[in-house]
Protein backbone atom coordinates (compact mmCIF):
# COMPACT_ATOMS: atom_id res chain seq x y z
CA UNK A 1 0.00 0.00 0.00
CA UNK A 2 1.55 3.04 -0.94
CA UNK A 3 2.23 5.99 -3.07
CA UNK A 4 4.59 4.62 -6.41
CA UNK A 5 7.56 5.74 -5.00
CA UNK A 6 6.78 3.31 -1.68
CA UNK A 7 5.31 0.72 -3.71
CA UNK A 8 9.01 0.32 -5.58
CA UNK A 9 10.72 0.55 -2.71
CA UNK A 10 8.55 -2.17 -1.06
CA UNK A 11 8.71 -4.47 -4.14
CA UNK A 12 12.62 -3.73 -4.10
CA UNK A 13 13.14 -4.66 -0.51
CA UNK A 14 10.10 -7.51 -0.15
CA UNK A 15 8.88 -5.94 2.80
CA UNK A 16 6.18 -3.03 3.66
CA UNK A 17 8.37 0.36 3.16
CA UNK A 18 6.96 3.77 4.97
CA UNK A 19 7.82 7.36 4.20
CA UNK A 20 10.20 8.77 6.42
CA UNK A 21 12.59 5.50 6.77
CA UNK A 22 15.80 5.50 5.57
CA UNK A 23 16.80 2.48 3.60
CA UNK A 24 19.50 0.71 2.17
CA UNK A 25 19.05 -0.78 -1.40
CA UNK A 26 20.22 -2.73 -4.31
CA UNK A 27 20.86 -0.21 -7.58
CA UNK A 28 19.47 -0.96 -10.76
CA UNK A 29 21.84 1.03 -12.46
CA UNK A 30 24.52 3.83 -12.12
CA UNK A 31 25.50 6.57 -14.52
CA UNK A 32 27.89 9.46 -14.23
CA UNK A 33 28.89 11.58 -17.31
CA UNK A 34 32.01 13.30 -18.42
CA UNK A 35 31.82 15.98 -15.51
CA UNK A 36 30.93 13.60 -12.56
CA UNK A 37 32.94 11.18 -13.51
CA UNK A 38 36.54 12.42 -12.20
CA UNK A 39 35.49 12.87 -8.85
CA UNK A 40 33.28 9.48 -8.81
CA UNK A 41 36.05 8.00 -9.35
CA UNK A 42 37.81 9.01 -6.98
CA UNK A 43 35.88 8.24 -4.34
CA UNK A 44 35.33 5.01 -5.82
CA UNK A 45 39.31 4.39 -5.86
CA UNK A 46 39.16 5.01 -1.80
CA UNK A 47 36.70 1.95 -1.35
CA UNK A 48 39.55 -0.41 -3.43
CA UNK A 49 39.32 -2.52 -0.07
CA UNK A 50 35.63 -2.76 0.07
CA UNK A 51 35.02 -3.05 -3.65
CA UNK A 52 38.40 -5.51 -4.73
CA UNK A 53 39.00 -2.18 -7.06
CA UNK A 54 36.34 -3.49 -9.00
CA UNK A 55 32.63 -1.71 -9.84
CA UNK A 56 29.57 -3.82 -8.26
CA UNK A 57 28.46 -4.62 -12.00
CA UNK A 58 29.91 -2.94 -15.00
CA UNK A 59 26.83 -4.03 -17.20
CA UNK A 60 24.96 -2.30 -14.87
CA UNK A 61 27.26 0.92 -14.66
CA UNK A 62 27.36 3.59 -17.04
CA UNK A 63 29.41 6.53 -18.34
CA UNK A 64 27.90 8.88 -20.84
CA UNK A 65 30.24 11.50 -22.26
CA UNK A 66 27.56 14.32 -22.89
CA UNK A 67 28.13 17.81 -21.03
CA UNK A 68 31.40 18.75 -23.13
CA UNK A 69 31.24 16.21 -25.95
CA UNK A 70 33.83 16.33 -28.59
CA UNK A 71 35.97 18.08 -26.16
CA UNK A 72 36.42 21.72 -26.33
CA UNK A 73 39.44 22.26 -23.78
CA UNK A 74 42.60 20.99 -23.11
CA UNK A 75 41.11 20.09 -19.71
CA UNK A 76 37.92 18.55 -21.01
CA UNK A 77 40.21 16.58 -23.05
CA UNK A 78 42.25 15.60 -20.51
CA UNK A 79 39.81 14.40 -17.80
CA UNK A 80 37.84 12.46 -20.45
CA UNK A 81 41.20 10.69 -21.29
CA UNK A 82 41.77 9.52 -18.08
CA UNK A 83 37.50 8.58 -17.58
CA UNK A 84 38.29 6.54 -21.11
CA UNK A 85 41.25 4.83 -19.23
CA UNK A 86 39.03 3.88 -16.16
CA UNK A 87 36.15 3.07 -18.47
CA UNK A 88 38.69 0.36 -20.38
CA UNK A 89 40.00 -0.54 -17.15
CA UNK A 90 36.73 -1.77 -15.62
CA UNK A 91 34.84 -2.80 -18.72
CA UNK A 92 32.58 -0.40 -18.82
CA UNK A 93 31.26 0.95 -22.48
CA UNK A 94 31.68 4.96 -22.70
CA UNK A 95 28.27 5.88 -24.67
CA UNK A 96 29.35 8.55 -26.85
CA UNK A 97 25.72 9.32 -28.61
CA UNK A 98 23.54 12.43 -26.88
CA UNK A 99 22.24 12.71 -23.60
CA UNK A 100 22.53 10.28 -20.83
CA UNK A 101 18.80 10.75 -20.03
CA UNK A 102 18.10 10.14 -23.58
CA UNK A 103 20.20 7.98 -23.83
CA UNK A 104 20.07 5.56 -21.30
CA UNK A 105 15.84 5.25 -21.47
CA UNK A 106 16.18 4.69 -25.08
CA UNK A 107 18.77 1.75 -24.32
CA UNK A 108 16.27 -0.05 -22.35
CA UNK A 109 18.41 0.72 -19.32
CA UNK A 110 15.43 2.40 -17.60
CA UNK A 111 12.03 -0.22 -16.75
CA UNK A 112 9.40 0.73 -14.55
CA UNK A 113 9.92 -0.34 -10.80
CA UNK A 114 13.91 0.14 -11.51
CA UNK A 115 16.01 2.24 -8.66
CA UNK A 116 18.64 4.53 -10.35
CA UNK A 117 20.83 6.68 -9.60
CA UNK A 118 22.99 9.39 -11.58
CA UNK A 119 25.47 11.64 -10.78
CA UNK A 120 23.27 14.80 -12.33
CA UNK A 121 20.19 16.22 -10.92
CA UNK A 122 18.44 15.55 -14.14
CA UNK A 123 18.22 11.98 -13.25
CA UNK A 124 14.66 12.34 -12.32
CA UNK A 125 13.78 12.08 -15.67
CA UNK A 126 13.33 8.59 -15.88
CA UNK A 127 10.70 8.42 -13.25
CA UNK A 128 8.44 9.26 -17.02
CA UNK A 129 8.99 5.37 -17.27
CA UNK A 130 7.72 4.51 -13.73
CA UNK A 131 11.40 4.21 -12.36
CA UNK A 132 12.09 5.95 -8.77
CA UNK A 133 15.13 7.67 -10.16
CA UNK A 134 17.68 10.64 -8.56
CA UNK A 135 20.33 12.89 -8.47
CA UNK A 136 23.28 12.80 -6.76
CA UNK A 137 26.72 14.46 -6.05
CA UNK A 138 29.59 12.18 -7.52
CA UNK A 139 31.16 10.65 -3.69
CA UNK A 140 27.44 8.80 -3.78
CA UNK A 141 27.85 8.06 -7.35
CA UNK A 142 31.68 6.37 -6.28
CA UNK A 143 30.02 4.30 -3.64
CA UNK A 144 27.30 3.15 -6.01
CA UNK A 145 29.68 1.81 -8.31
CA UNK A 146 31.82 -0.18 -5.49
CA UNK A 147 29.20 -1.32 -3.38
CA UNK A 148 25.81 -1.67 -6.19
CA UNK A 149 24.46 0.21 -2.87
CA UNK A 150 23.12 2.92 -1.59
CA UNK A 151 20.86 4.89 0.96
CA UNK A 152 17.12 6.82 0.82
CA UNK A 153 15.51 8.46 3.16
CA UNK A 154 11.97 7.31 1.56
CA UNK A 155 10.43 10.34 0.55
CA UNK A 156 6.93 12.14 1.10
CA UNK A 157 5.53 12.60 -1.72
CA UNK A 158 3.36 15.66 -3.66
CA UNK A 159 0.66 15.07 -5.92
CA UNK A 160 0.51 16.87 -9.52
CA UNK A 161 -3.12 16.26 -10.78
CA UNK A 162 -3.42 17.63 -14.02
CA UNK A 163 -6.51 17.59 -15.94
CA UNK A 164 -8.30 19.29 -18.86
CA UNK A 165 -6.84 19.14 -22.22
CA UNK A 166 -3.36 21.14 -23.78
CA UNK A 167 -4.95 24.42 -25.68
CA UNK A 168 -3.82 25.58 -29.10
CA UNK A 169 -0.08 26.30 -29.01
CA UNK A 170 0.20 25.13 -25.45
CA UNK A 171 2.59 22.37 -24.20
CA UNK A 172 4.36 20.24 -22.06
CA UNK A 173 6.77 22.30 -21.52
CA UNK A 174 4.44 25.21 -20.18
CA UNK A 175 2.37 23.27 -18.40
CA UNK A 176 5.80 22.50 -16.11
CA UNK A 177 6.44 26.54 -15.81
CA UNK A 178 2.43 26.41 -14.32
CA UNK A 179 3.45 23.45 -11.83
CA UNK A 180 7.22 25.01 -10.79
CA UNK A 181 4.80 28.69 -10.74
CA UNK A 182 2.74 26.91 -7.98
CA UNK A 183 4.87 24.54 -5.97
CA UNK A 184 7.90 27.16 -5.84
CA UNK A 185 11.53 26.08 -6.35
CA UNK A 186 11.72 24.23 -3.64
CA UNK A 187 8.29 23.03 -2.80
CA UNK A 188 9.24 19.66 -3.43
CA UNK A 189 12.65 19.27 -1.68
CA UNK A 190 13.12 16.39 0.27
CA UNK A 191 10.10 14.94 -2.24
CA UNK A 192 9.02 13.06 -4.74
CA UNK A 193 6.13 14.00 -6.97
CA UNK A 194 3.61 11.97 -8.53
CA UNK A 195 2.30 13.11 -11.71
CA UNK A 196 -1.47 11.82 -11.91
CA UNK A 197 -4.85 13.12 -14.08
CA UNK A 198 -6.42 12.50 -17.36
CA UNK A 199 -4.10 14.65 -19.05
CA UNK A 200 -0.99 12.60 -17.59
CA UNK A 201 -2.62 9.25 -18.85
CA UNK A 202 -2.75 10.81 -22.65
CA UNK A 203 0.83 12.16 -22.28
CA UNK A 204 3.37 10.87 -25.24
CA UNK A 205 6.58 9.24 -23.39
CA UNK A 206 8.30 12.34 -24.86
CA UNK A 207 5.78 14.34 -23.12
CA UNK A 208 6.26 13.06 -19.76
CA UNK A 209 9.97 13.20 -19.28
CA UNK A 210 9.75 16.92 -20.03
CA UNK A 211 7.53 16.95 -16.52
CA UNK A 212 9.76 14.59 -14.64
CA UNK A 213 12.92 16.53 -15.98
CA UNK A 214 11.53 19.46 -14.64
CA UNK A 215 10.90 17.57 -11.48
CA UNK A 216 14.02 18.84 -9.79
CA UNK A 217 13.36 22.11 -10.36
CA UNK A 218 10.97 22.05 -7.66
CA UNK A 219 13.70 20.67 -5.53
CA UNK A 220 12.02 16.89 -6.55
CA UNK A 221 13.93 14.08 -4.89
CA UNK A 222 12.34 12.34 -8.20
CA UNK A 223 9.11 12.98 -10.73
CA UNK A 224 7.20 10.01 -10.95
CA UNK A 225 4.36 8.67 -13.52
CA UNK A 226 2.46 5.13 -13.26
CA UNK A 227 3.61 2.81 -15.96
CA UNK A 228 0.84 2.15 -18.21
CA UNK A 229 0.42 0.67 -22.00
CA UNK A 230 1.65 3.51 -23.36
CA UNK A 231 5.28 2.80 -21.24
CA UNK A 232 5.15 -1.00 -22.24
CA UNK A 233 4.67 0.13 -25.88
CA UNK A 234 7.70 2.95 -26.01
CA UNK A 235 9.69 -0.01 -23.80
CA UNK A 236 8.54 -2.77 -26.36
CA UNK A 237 12.19 -3.55 -28.63
CA UNK A 238 14.38 -1.87 -26.33
CA UNK A 239 14.60 -4.01 -24.01
CA UNK A 240 13.72 -7.46 -23.57
CA UNK A 241 13.97 -7.39 -19.45
CA UNK A 242 10.91 -8.38 -17.50
CA UNK A 243 9.45 -5.41 -15.15
CA UNK A 244 7.08 -5.22 -12.41
CA UNK A 245 4.12 -2.55 -13.73
CA UNK A 246 3.81 -1.12 -9.98
CA UNK A 247 1.18 1.77 -9.18
CA UNK A 248 0.31 3.45 -6.26
CA UNK A 249 -2.21 1.70 -3.85
CA UNK A 250 -4.66 3.69 -1.38
CA UNK A 251 -1.59 6.78 -1.59
CA UNK A 252 -1.42 9.14 1.48
CA UNK A 253 -0.18 12.41 -0.73
CA UNK A 254 1.66 15.06 1.71
CA UNK A 255 -0.29 17.49 -0.85
CA UNK A 256 -1.74 17.58 -3.87
CA UNK A 257 -1.91 20.72 -6.40
CA UNK A 258 -4.59 20.78 -9.31
CA UNK A 259 -3.90 21.80 -13.12
CA UNK A 260 -6.54 22.37 -15.32
CA UNK A 261 -4.53 22.39 -18.89
CA UNK A 262 -6.92 23.99 -20.53
CA UNK A 263 -7.18 27.15 -19.19
CA UNK A 264 -3.36 27.58 -19.56
CA UNK A 265 -1.68 29.69 -22.39
CA UNK A 266 2.37 29.69 -23.39
CA UNK A 267 4.04 30.75 -20.45
CA UNK A 268 7.75 31.87 -19.69
CA UNK A 269 10.47 31.51 -17.09
CA UNK A 270 12.39 34.74 -17.18
CA UNK A 271 16.16 34.98 -15.13
CA UNK A 272 17.29 33.87 -13.09
CA UNK A 273 14.88 31.06 -11.50
CA UNK A 274 12.52 29.40 -12.92
CA UNK A 275 9.32 29.94 -10.81
CA UNK A 276 9.47 33.59 -12.71
CA UNK A 277 7.06 32.66 -14.94
CA UNK A 278 4.86 35.01 -16.93
CA UNK A 279 2.37 34.47 -19.68
CA UNK A 280 4.05 34.97 -22.97
CA UNK A 281 1.91 38.13 -24.00
CA UNK A 282 3.96 40.16 -20.80
CA UNK A 283 7.49 39.62 -22.47
CA UNK A 284 7.11 39.79 -25.96
CA UNK A 285 8.65 42.68 -26.63
CA UNK A 286 12.10 41.42 -25.45
CA UNK A 287 14.51 41.11 -27.80
CA UNK A 288 16.62 37.84 -28.09
CA UNK A 289 19.98 36.52 -29.27
CA UNK A 290 20.74 33.74 -29.08
CA UNK A 291 17.53 30.55 -29.71
CA UNK A 292 18.52 27.13 -28.37
CA UNK A 293 16.18 23.96 -29.08
CA UNK A 294 17.71 21.40 -26.96
CA UNK A 295 18.38 19.41 -23.74
CA UNK A 296 17.12 16.32 -21.87
CA UNK A 297 13.57 18.53 -21.36
CA UNK A 298 13.25 19.51 -24.89
CA UNK A 299 15.78 18.07 -27.65
CA UNK A 300 13.25 14.74 -28.37
CA UNK A 301 11.69 13.99 -32.09
CA UNK A 302 8.16 16.04 -30.94
CA UNK A 303 10.04 19.17 -29.95
CA UNK A 304 12.03 19.16 -33.13
CA UNK A 305 8.76 18.33 -35.03
CA UNK A 306 7.42 21.41 -33.43
CA UNK A 307 9.76 23.57 -34.42
CA UNK A 308 10.83 22.90 -37.90
CA UNK A 309 6.94 22.94 -38.56
CA UNK A 310 6.71 26.27 -37.81
CA UNK A 311 10.56 27.21 -39.71
CA UNK A 312 9.97 25.55 -42.39
CA UNK A 313 10.57 27.44 -45.68
CA UNK A 314 11.31 30.61 -43.88
CA UNK A 315 14.52 32.60 -42.48
CA UNK A 316 15.41 33.10 -38.64
CA UNK A 317 15.45 36.86 -38.01
CA UNK A 318 19.18 38.46 -38.86
CA UNK A 319 19.82 40.13 -35.13
CA UNK A 320 19.30 36.58 -33.98
CA UNK A 321 21.29 33.53 -33.94
CA UNK A 322 19.71 29.53 -33.48
CA UNK A 323 21.47 26.75 -32.05
CA UNK A 324 19.62 23.04 -32.58
CA UNK A 325 20.82 20.26 -30.59
CA UNK A 326 19.09 16.80 -31.04
CA UNK A 327 19.01 15.12 -27.48
CA UNK A 328 20.53 11.77 -28.99
CA UNK A 329 21.73 10.02 -32.14
CA UNK A 330 18.73 8.13 -32.83
CA UNK A 331 16.89 11.42 -32.55
CA UNK A 332 19.77 13.39 -34.74
CA UNK A 333 19.34 10.24 -37.51
CA UNK A 334 15.28 10.52 -37.43
CA UNK A 335 15.13 14.30 -37.51
CA UNK A 336 17.48 13.85 -40.92
CA UNK A 337 15.40 11.46 -42.68
CA UNK A 338 12.36 13.55 -41.61
CA UNK A 339 14.09 16.23 -43.33
CA UNK A 340 14.04 18.64 -39.91
CA UNK A 341 17.37 18.95 -40.10
CA UNK A 342 17.47 20.60 -43.48
CA UNK A 343 14.64 22.87 -42.63
CA UNK A 344 17.02 23.98 -39.53
CA UNK A 345 19.59 24.59 -41.76
CA UNK A 346 18.21 26.20 -44.40
CA UNK A 347 16.38 28.82 -41.86
CA UNK A 348 19.89 29.43 -40.61
CA UNK A 349 20.03 27.95 -37.85
CA UNK A 350 23.48 25.75 -36.84
CA UNK A 351 22.63 22.35 -36.03
CA UNK A 352 25.14 20.30 -33.64
CA UNK A 353 26.19 16.88 -32.57
CA UNK A 354 24.04 15.36 -30.15
CA UNK A 355 25.10 16.22 -26.30
CA UNK A 356 24.14 18.86 -23.88
CA UNK A 357 25.41 21.75 -26.11
CA UNK A 358 24.79 25.34 -24.61
CA UNK A 359 23.11 24.01 -21.82
CA UNK A 360 26.16 24.26 -19.16
CA UNK A 361 28.01 27.49 -20.67
CA UNK A 362 31.08 25.47 -21.78
CA UNK A 363 30.97 25.21 -25.49
CA UNK A 364 28.85 25.44 -29.01
CA UNK A 365 26.93 28.83 -28.32
CA UNK A 366 27.95 30.68 -25.10
CA UNK A 367 26.49 34.04 -24.49
CA UNK A 368 28.64 37.28 -24.23
CA UNK A 369 28.16 39.91 -21.51
CA UNK A 370 24.46 41.52 -21.50
CA UNK A 371 23.10 38.67 -24.26
CA UNK A 372 19.98 37.52 -23.94
CA UNK A 373 18.62 33.67 -24.99
CA UNK A 374 15.42 32.08 -25.04
CA UNK A 375 16.17 28.23 -24.83
CA UNK A 376 13.95 25.08 -24.06
CA UNK A 377 16.47 24.44 -21.38
CA UNK A 378 15.30 23.61 -17.68
CA UNK A 379 17.35 26.13 -15.94
CA UNK A 380 17.80 29.48 -16.24
CA UNK A 381 20.37 30.77 -13.78
CA UNK A 382 22.88 33.56 -13.42
CA UNK A 383 25.81 33.36 -15.59
CA UNK A 384 24.74 29.41 -16.85
CA UNK A 385 25.16 29.86 -20.71
CA UNK A 386 28.05 31.93 -20.19
CA UNK A 387 28.65 35.36 -18.89
CA UNK A 388 26.84 35.93 -15.50
CA UNK A 389 25.68 39.48 -16.94
CA UNK A 390 23.78 37.67 -19.69
CA UNK A 391 19.93 36.45 -19.63
CA UNK A 392 18.42 33.27 -19.87
CA UNK A 393 14.54 33.22 -20.91
CA UNK A 394 13.18 29.68 -21.17
CA UNK A 395 10.05 28.69 -23.02
CA UNK A 396 8.39 25.57 -25.51
CA UNK A 397 9.73 24.29 -28.77
CA UNK A 398 7.21 26.20 -30.38
CA UNK A 399 8.28 29.28 -28.47
CA UNK A 400 11.73 28.75 -29.41
CA UNK A 401 11.12 28.84 -33.14
CA UNK A 402 8.83 31.76 -33.37
CA UNK A 403 10.85 33.60 -31.07
CA UNK A 404 13.77 32.48 -33.69
CA UNK A 405 12.06 33.88 -36.56
CA UNK A 406 11.08 37.30 -35.04
CA UNK A 407 14.28 38.21 -33.36
CA UNK A 408 12.59 39.06 -29.99
CA UNK A 409 10.15 36.70 -27.61
CA UNK A 410 7.30 35.98 -29.66
CA UNK A 411 3.92 33.68 -29.05
CA UNK A 412 3.83 30.77 -31.26
CA UNK A 413 -0.12 30.69 -31.91
CA UNK A 414 0.31 33.19 -34.73
CA UNK A 415 2.85 31.23 -36.51
CA UNK A 416 0.80 27.77 -35.86
CA UNK A 417 -1.98 29.47 -37.18
CA UNK A 418 -0.42 30.27 -40.37
CA UNK A 419 1.10 26.75 -40.79
CA UNK A 420 -2.50 25.44 -40.18
CA UNK A 421 -4.01 27.42 -42.78
CA UNK A 422 -0.81 26.54 -45.17
CA UNK B 1 36.31 31.99 15.54
CA UNK B 2 35.39 33.56 11.61
CA UNK B 3 34.09 36.04 10.22
CA UNK B 4 29.57 35.76 8.64
CA UNK B 5 29.19 35.66 5.02
CA UNK B 6 24.88 36.39 4.25
CA UNK B 7 23.55 35.06 1.11
CA UNK B 8 20.10 35.26 0.24
CA UNK B 9 17.57 32.25 -1.11
CA UNK B 10 17.97 29.86 -3.44
CA UNK B 11 21.77 30.33 -3.89
CA UNK B 12 22.36 27.75 -7.04
CA UNK B 13 25.52 25.30 -7.96
CA UNK B 14 25.98 27.22 -10.82
CA UNK B 15 26.55 30.82 -8.69
CA UNK B 16 28.70 28.48 -6.27
CA UNK B 17 31.18 27.03 -9.17
CA UNK B 18 29.99 27.92 -12.44
CA UNK B 19 29.99 25.19 -14.99
CA UNK B 20 33.24 26.96 -16.81
CA UNK B 21 35.15 26.50 -14.02
CA UNK B 22 34.30 22.97 -12.52
CA UNK B 23 36.12 21.04 -15.62
CA UNK B 24 38.98 20.13 -13.13
CA UNK B 25 39.11 18.53 -9.73
CA UNK B 26 42.10 20.29 -8.44
CA UNK B 27 40.45 21.76 -4.77
CA UNK B 28 42.53 24.80 -5.32
CA UNK B 29 41.43 25.29 -8.67
CA UNK B 30 37.53 25.24 -7.61
CA UNK B 31 38.27 27.24 -4.68
CA UNK B 32 40.00 30.00 -6.53
CA UNK B 33 36.15 30.88 -8.50
CA UNK B 34 33.86 29.75 -5.35
CA UNK B 35 30.66 32.11 -5.72
CA UNK B 36 32.53 33.99 -8.12
CA UNK B 37 28.61 35.36 -9.88
CA UNK B 38 27.71 36.54 -7.01
CA UNK B 39 30.58 37.90 -4.60
CA UNK B 40 33.48 38.54 -6.66
CA UNK B 41 35.85 39.10 -3.95
CA UNK B 42 34.91 35.89 -1.75
CA UNK B 43 37.28 33.70 -2.63
CA UNK B 44 40.13 36.20 -2.17
CA UNK B 45 38.82 37.69 1.33
CA UNK B 46 37.42 34.52 2.68
CA UNK B 47 39.74 33.42 5.76
CA UNK B 48 39.79 29.68 7.24
CA UNK B 49 37.50 29.30 9.83
CA UNK B 50 34.61 31.72 7.92
CA UNK B 51 31.11 30.91 8.00
CA UNK B 52 28.55 31.09 4.99
CA UNK B 53 25.05 31.92 6.14
CA UNK B 54 22.20 30.77 3.44
CA UNK B 55 18.45 31.60 3.31
CA UNK B 56 16.16 28.86 1.95
CA UNK B 57 16.98 26.33 -0.93
CA UNK B 58 20.98 26.99 0.16
CA UNK B 59 22.54 25.12 -3.22
CA UNK B 60 19.89 23.98 -5.54
CA UNK B 61 20.33 23.34 -8.92
CA UNK B 62 23.08 20.35 -10.59
CA UNK B 63 24.05 17.91 -8.24
CA UNK B 64 27.82 18.60 -9.17
CA UNK B 65 30.11 18.30 -6.46
CA UNK B 66 32.43 20.68 -7.05
CA UNK B 67 29.76 23.31 -4.84
CA UNK B 68 30.42 21.86 -1.64
CA UNK B 69 34.10 21.01 -2.65
CA UNK B 70 34.94 24.89 -3.48
CA UNK B 71 33.45 25.98 -0.12
CA UNK B 72 35.14 23.48 1.63
CA UNK B 73 38.13 24.03 -0.03
CA UNK B 74 38.07 27.69 0.32
CA UNK B 75 38.65 26.93 4.16
CA UNK B 76 34.98 27.58 5.14
CA UNK B 77 34.34 26.13 8.20
CA UNK B 78 30.66 25.63 8.63
CA UNK B 79 27.38 26.78 6.26
CA UNK B 80 24.07 27.41 8.25
CA UNK B 81 21.58 28.29 6.22
CA UNK B 82 17.16 28.22 6.66
CA UNK B 83 17.24 25.04 4.49
CA UNK B 84 19.02 23.20 2.01
CA UNK B 85 18.27 21.69 -0.87
CA UNK B 86 18.71 17.86 -0.58
CA UNK B 87 21.51 17.00 -3.59
CA UNK B 88 23.85 19.74 -1.89
CA UNK B 89 22.98 18.73 1.55
CA UNK B 90 23.93 15.18 1.09
CA UNK B 91 27.30 15.93 -1.39
CA UNK B 92 27.84 18.68 1.73
CA UNK B 93 28.13 15.02 4.57
CA UNK B 94 29.87 13.04 2.45
CA UNK B 95 32.85 15.14 2.01
CA UNK B 96 32.72 16.31 5.21
CA UNK B 97 31.52 20.17 4.74
CA UNK B 98 29.67 20.64 8.17
CA UNK B 99 26.22 22.06 7.17
CA UNK B 100 23.78 23.50 9.91
CA UNK B 101 20.20 24.58 9.75
CA UNK B 102 19.17 27.10 11.76
CA UNK B 103 16.77 29.68 11.05
CA UNK B 104 17.03 31.88 14.04
CA UNK B 105 20.77 32.64 13.42
CA UNK B 106 20.47 33.36 9.93
CA UNK B 107 17.52 35.65 10.33
CA UNK B 108 19.18 37.28 13.24
CA UNK B 109 22.96 37.66 11.82
CA UNK B 110 24.52 39.81 9.70
CA UNK B 111 27.32 39.79 7.23
CA UNK B 112 30.58 40.60 8.78
CA UNK B 113 29.93 39.54 11.71
CA UNK B 114 31.89 37.36 14.42
CA UNK B 115 30.53 33.80 14.67
CA UNK B 116 31.87 30.91 16.79
CA UNK B 117 30.25 27.47 15.89
CA UNK B 118 30.66 24.08 18.09
CA UNK B 119 30.20 21.47 15.58
CA UNK B 120 29.28 18.54 17.83
CA UNK B 121 26.56 20.49 19.89
CA UNK B 122 25.34 22.26 16.77
CA UNK B 123 25.62 25.54 19.67
CA UNK B 124 26.15 28.84 17.44
CA UNK B 125 27.58 31.48 18.99
CA UNK B 126 26.84 34.72 17.20
CA UNK B 127 30.31 37.17 19.41
CA UNK B 128 28.86 40.71 18.24
CA UNK B 129 25.19 39.84 19.17
CA UNK B 130 26.21 38.29 22.43
CA UNK B 131 23.62 35.71 21.32
CA UNK B 132 23.48 31.79 21.23
CA UNK B 133 21.33 29.48 19.06
CA UNK B 134 20.92 25.94 18.70
CA UNK B 135 21.01 24.32 15.08
CA UNK B 136 18.63 21.51 14.32
CA UNK B 137 20.13 18.05 15.47
CA UNK B 138 21.01 16.42 12.39
CA UNK B 139 19.01 13.10 11.27
CA UNK B 140 20.45 9.19 13.25
CA UNK B 141 21.94 7.97 9.96
CA UNK B 142 23.40 11.28 9.06
CA UNK B 143 24.38 12.02 12.29
CA UNK B 144 26.71 8.76 11.93
CA UNK B 145 28.18 9.81 8.64
CA UNK B 146 29.14 13.67 9.88
CA UNK B 147 31.08 11.55 13.22
CA UNK B 148 32.57 9.05 11.04
CA UNK B 149 34.05 12.31 8.62
CA UNK B 150 31.86 11.28 5.56
CA UNK B 151 30.59 8.71 3.38
CA UNK B 152 33.72 7.39 2.29
CA UNK B 153 34.99 6.68 6.15
CA UNK B 154 31.85 5.82 7.37
CA UNK B 155 31.92 2.67 5.06
CA UNK B 156 35.73 2.08 5.42
CA UNK B 157 35.09 1.98 8.88
CA UNK B 158 32.07 -0.58 9.12
CA UNK B 159 33.16 -2.65 6.04
CA UNK B 160 30.55 -1.88 3.87
CA UNK B 161 27.46 0.24 3.81
CA UNK B 162 24.93 -0.25 6.13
Amino acid sequence: MGTLTEEIFSHKLGRTVEQGETVIVEVDRVMSHDTTSPLAIQAFRKLAQQSGGRVFNPRRSHIVFDHIIPAATIAAATLQRDIRSFAREQDITVLQEGICHQVMPERGYVVPGSIIVGADSHTCTYGALGAFATGMGSTDIGVAYATGRTWFRVPTTINIEITGRLPFGVYAKDITFEMVRQVGVDGANYRAIEYTGSLVEGLSVSERFTFCNMAIEMGGKAGLITPDAITQAWLHGRTTAEYPMLSPRNPQYERVFHIDASRLQPMIACPPDVNNVVPIGDVTNIGIDEVFLGTCTNGRLDDLAIAAGILHGKTIHPNTRMVVVPASREIYLAAMRLGYLETFIQAGATVENPGCGPCIGRHQGVLAPGERALTTMNRNFTGRMGDPTAEIYLGSPATAAATALCGHIADPREFLAQHATN
Amino acid sequence: MGRIWTLGDNVNTDVIIPGRYNVTTDRAQLAKYCLCEILPDFAQQVQSGDVIMGGHNFGCGSSREHAPASILACGVRVVIARSFARIFYRNSVNIGLPVLVCEEAVLASRDGQRIEVDLTTGIITNIDLERTFQAEPLTPFIARIVEAGGIIAYIQKEGTLR
